[in-house]
C-alpha cells in the first residue's frame, strides 16, 4: 500500500538510472542517514557506540569488500582479514613515516597498499577457481600475517608486532571521543558503500557478474577476464584494507598482526553468507548479525542460566549455538537475510490486497 | 647428507599424517561434492571421545585402566560416535541442502565445525589430555646404530598404521559391494542413482568412513602432541595437500601429503634461517599456489573441473 511505485514516471534516462529509482526508497534512505548521522550519536551510549555500532560498520565494510569479490565477481576468498591487516599496517606506516600526512590520505594510501597486495594474490585466479582458489587465498592469509610479525619494520620494531594507532586529527577536529569516531567511520563507510552500489550497477559490476556467471561466455562477448578479475581483487582488497585501517584507528586503537587471523576471515565470510551473497545491504545486515550474535548470546546466558553453569561450559554452549544457528540459517534461507528483505518488499508492494 | 635424510624422512612421516587428514576431505568431496571443513573438528572430536572413554570406562565397567579391553572398547565406542555423527550430519544438515551452491555447503560445514568443537569440549572438557597408545617415542635403534640417523619409532609405526589403513580402504573400494557403490557415486551421481544405488545411504556411509579416518588420524596426532584444541588445525595443514593432489584423488592425497610434509620440513631447515624461521605455517600454501599456476588441476585431479 505504502510501498508501490505506481504513478512514479521516469521521464528521462537520468531519472531511470538514478541510484534509488523508487521514491519510497529515497525517502527511506534519507531517513536512515538522518537517523544514523543526527540521532544516533546523541542517543547511543558509550558501550553501544564502541562495542556495537563501530564494529558493525567496519565489519560491514570488510564484508562489502569480500562481497564484491565473492558475491559479484564469483572468486571465493579466505584471506580478507590479511588484506585488512595490510590496510591497517599500511596506514600506520604512512602516518608514522610521513610527517603531517592527513589521516584520510593515509587511509587511502593504506587501502591502495592492500589493493596492490590483493592484485598479487589474485594472480592465481587467472588459472584456478572455486575451492582451489579459496585454498590459494589462504596463502595470502598466512603469508601476510607472518611477514607483519617477522619483519619489525612494519610495526616500527615494537614487540610482537603490536601497533598503537596515532590520534586522528582532521582539519583541527580531534577524533577521540566515541561519538566522533563513530561519525568518521560512518562517513567513510557510507561514501564507500554508495560508491560500491554505483560500481556494481555500472559496466564494472556487470563485467564482474558476467565473469561470475560464466567466464567462458564473458570472454566470448569481449570481457577481458584477467583485467576484470584483477580489478575485482584490487577493489575488494581496497575495501578490506580501509576497513582494516578503520578497525585499528577507530575501533581497537591497538592491533597486532595475529589479530587478523583466519578466524576473522571466516567471520567476514559468514557475514556475507548470512547477509546475502551479491548484495550491498546484505553485507551490513550480515555484519550486524555476526557482531551482535555473540553479544546477545552472552547477555542471554548471563541473565538466564549463566549463574548455574561453569564458565567454560557456557562458552562451549555459545559455540554450539553459534554453529547451530549458522546451519539453521543456511538451511532456512540459503540466500541470506537480504533475500528475506527482498521478499518483504515484494509482499509490501501488494499488501494489503495480494490478488 | 645423513642430516638431510633425517629431515626428509621426518617430513615424509609427518606427511603421511597430513595425507590421512586430507584423505577424509577427498572421500567426502568425491562422493557428495561437499568441501568438508569440519574434518579437522571431526579429528578433534574423535580423539577426544576416545580419550574420554578410556578415562571413564574403567569406572563404569571395572576393567583395569590402560588394559587392552578398555582400549578396544573405547575404540569401538568412539567409532560408533563417529558413525552416529556422520549419519546425523547427513540427515540433519546435508539433506535439506541438496542442490545448493557449493559455497553454501562449505559454509554449513564451517558452522558444523563450531558445533562439533562445542559439543566435544562441552562433553569432555577443554583441558589437554595425554593419549597413550603404548608406543614409545624413541629413535629406531637399527637406524641409529648403522646409519647414525635419528628416526622416531613412533613416527615409523604411525606411518605403517596409516599405510595399512590406506591399503584397507583401497581394498574396500576395489573389492566390496559398498566400495563399488561408493566409486559409482563418485563417478556420476545421476548414473549411480539410475542403477539403483541409494545415494542417501552412500552419503551416510561416506561420512562414517571419513569419521573412521578422522579417528585414526586423531589417535596418531593426539598421541604425538596430546589431545587438544590445536588438533582442529590439522585441517588447515591438509588443505595445501588437497590442492597439490587434487580434490578428487585418493592417491593424490597421499602423494600430496608426502610432498607437503617433506618440502615443508626441508624448507624450514634449509630456507628458514635466511628469513627468520617459522615459514612452516605458509610455505605449503605458497608451494601449492605456485604449483597451481603450472598445473591447475593438481597432480591427479580431474581435468575438466575448476579450470579457467
Amino acid at each position: 500500500m505504502f510501498y508501490r511505485e505506481a504513478g512514479q514516471f521516469k521521464a528521462s534516462y537520468q531519472n531511470d538510472q538514478q541510484i534509488f529509482p523508487i521514491r519510497q526508497d529515497q525517502i527511506g534512505f534519507i531517513a536512515l542517514m538522518g537517523f544514523l548521522f543526527l540521532v544516533v550519536p546523541f542517543i547511543a551510549n558509550q558501550y553501544w557506540l564502541q562495542a556495537v555500532l563501530i564494529p558493525v560498520l567496519i565489519f560491514g565494510l570488510a564484508a562489502l569488500g569480500l562481497n564484491i569479490l565473492t558475491g559479484y565477481a564469483g572468486q571465493l576468498s579466505l584471506g580478507s582479514a590479511a588484506f585488512m591487516a595490510v590496510g591497517a599496517f599500511g596506514t600506520y606506516n604512512f602516518m608514522l613515516r610521513i610527517d603531517g600526512i592527513p589521516f584520510l590520505v593515509a587511509l587511502l594510501l593504506g587501502g591502495l597498499c592492500a589493493a596492490a597486495i590483493g592484485i598479487l594474490f589474485g594472480l592465481p585466479s587467472l588459472r584456478i577457481k572455486g575451492f582451489y582458489l579459496a585454498v590459494a587465498t589462504l596463502a595470502a592469509q598466512f603469508f601476510i600475517v607472518w611477514v607483519l610479525v617477522k619483519f619489525g619494520w612494519f610495526s616500527n620494531y615494537s614487540s610482537s608486532g603490536v601497533i598503537t594507532a596515532q590520534h586522528v586529527n582532521i582539519l583541527g577536529v580531534d577524533f577521540r571521543s566515541p561519538e566522533m569516531k563513530y561519525l568518521l567511520t560512518l562517513t567513510v563507510v557510507v561514501v564507500m558503500a554508495l560508491l560500491a552500489k554505483n560500481m556494481v550497477r555500472s559496466s564494472t559490476g556487470r563485467k564482474w557478474m558476467a565473469v561470475r556467471d560464466m567466464d567462458v561466455a564473458a570472454e566470448v562477448i569481449g570481457i577481458r577476464l584477467m583485467r576484470t578479475k584483477l580489478q575485482a581483487f584490487a577493489i575488494s582488497s581496497f575495501y578490506c584494507g580501509v576497513a582494516g585501517a578503520l578497525y585499528a584507528y577507530m575501533y581497537l586503537g591497538t592491533v597486532e598482526p595475529e589479530g587478523f587471523n583466519l578466524d576473522m576471515s571466516f567471520r567476514i565470510l559468514f557475514m556475507i553468507i548470512i547477509g546475502g551473497v551479491g548484495s550491498i545491504m546484505g553485507s551490513f545486515i550480515g555484519a550486524a548479525f555476526i557482531v551482535l550474535l555473540p553479544v546477545f548470546l552472552n547477555v542471554a546466558f548471563h541473565s538466564t542460566i549463566g549463574a548455574y553453569v561453569p564458565a567454560d561450559l557456557a562458552s562451549n554452549l555459545e559455540l554450539i549455538i553459534f554453529g547451530a544457528l549458522i546451519i539453521f540459517f543456511l538451511i532456512v534461507e540459503p540466500h541470506g537475510l537480504a533475500r528475506l528483505w527482498q521478499l518483504t518488499k515484494e509482499k509490501l508492494r501488494l499488501w494489503p490486497f495480494p490478488h | 647428507m645423513t642430516f638431510f635424510l633425517e629431515v626428509l624422512i621426518g617430513g615424509l612421516l609427518s606427511g603421511v599424517l597430513y595425507a590421512l587428514v586430507a584423505l577424509g576431505f577427498v572421500l567426502i568431496f568425491k562422493a557428495s561434492g561437499v568441501f568438508n571443513f569440519a574434518q579437522g573438528a571431526m579429528v578433534f572430536f574423535a580423539a577426544l571421545t576416545f580419550v574420554g572413554f578410556t578415562e571413564v570406562l574403567p569406572g563404569w565397567t571395572g576393567l583395569a585402566p590402560g588394559s587392552g579391553a578398555v582400549f578396544w572398547l573405547a575404540f569401538i565406542l568412539a567409532l560408533s560416535s563417529m558413525i552416529v555423527l556422520g549419519i546425523a550430519t547427513e540427515r540433519v544438515v546435508l539433506r535439506p541442502l541438496v542442490n545448493q551452491a557449493p559455497i553454501t555447503l562449505f559454509m554449513v560445514t564451517i558452522g558444523l565445525t563450531f558445533f562439533i568443537e562445542g559439543v566435544a569440549q562441552g562433553i569432555w572438557g577443554s583441558h589437554v589430555r595425554r593419549l597413550d597408545l603404548g608406543i614409545e617415542d624413541v629413535p629406531v635403534m637399527f637406524l641409529l646404530d648403522n646409519f647414525d640417523m635419528m628416526i622416531s619409532q613412533f613416527d615409523v609405526i604411525a606411518a605403517v598404521l596409516a599405510l595399512v589403513m590406506f591399503v584397507a580402504l583401497a581394498v574396500m573400494f576395489q573389492y566390496t559391494k559398498v566400495g563399488r557403490a561408493l566409486r559409482a557415486v563418485a563417478d556420476d551421481h545421476q548414473a549411480a542413482l539410475s542403477v539403483g544405488i541409494p545415494l542417501k545411504h552412500i552419503w551416510a556411509i561416506v561420512w562414517s568412513v571419513a569419521g573412521f579416518v578422522a579417528l585414526i588420524a586423531g589417535l596418531i596426532w593426539g598421541a604425538r602432541n596430546g589431545v587438544q584444541f590445536a588438533l582442529t588445525f590439522t585441517a588447515l595443514k591438509a588443505l595445501p595437500v588437497l590442492i597439490l593432489g587434487g580434490f578428487t584423488s585418493v592417491p593424490g592425497a597421499i602423494i600430496g601429503g608426502l610432498i607437503i610434509g617433506a618440502s615443508e620440513k626441508v624448507a624450514e631447515v634449509y630456507l628458514g634461517p635466511y628469513v627468520g624461521g617459522g615459514i612452516e605455517g605458509w610455505f605449503p600454501y605458497i608451494l601449492a599456489m605456485l604449483f597451481l599456476l603450472v598445473r591447475p588441476e593438481g597432480l591427479f585431479g580431474e581435468k575438466h573441473i575448476d579450470r579457467v
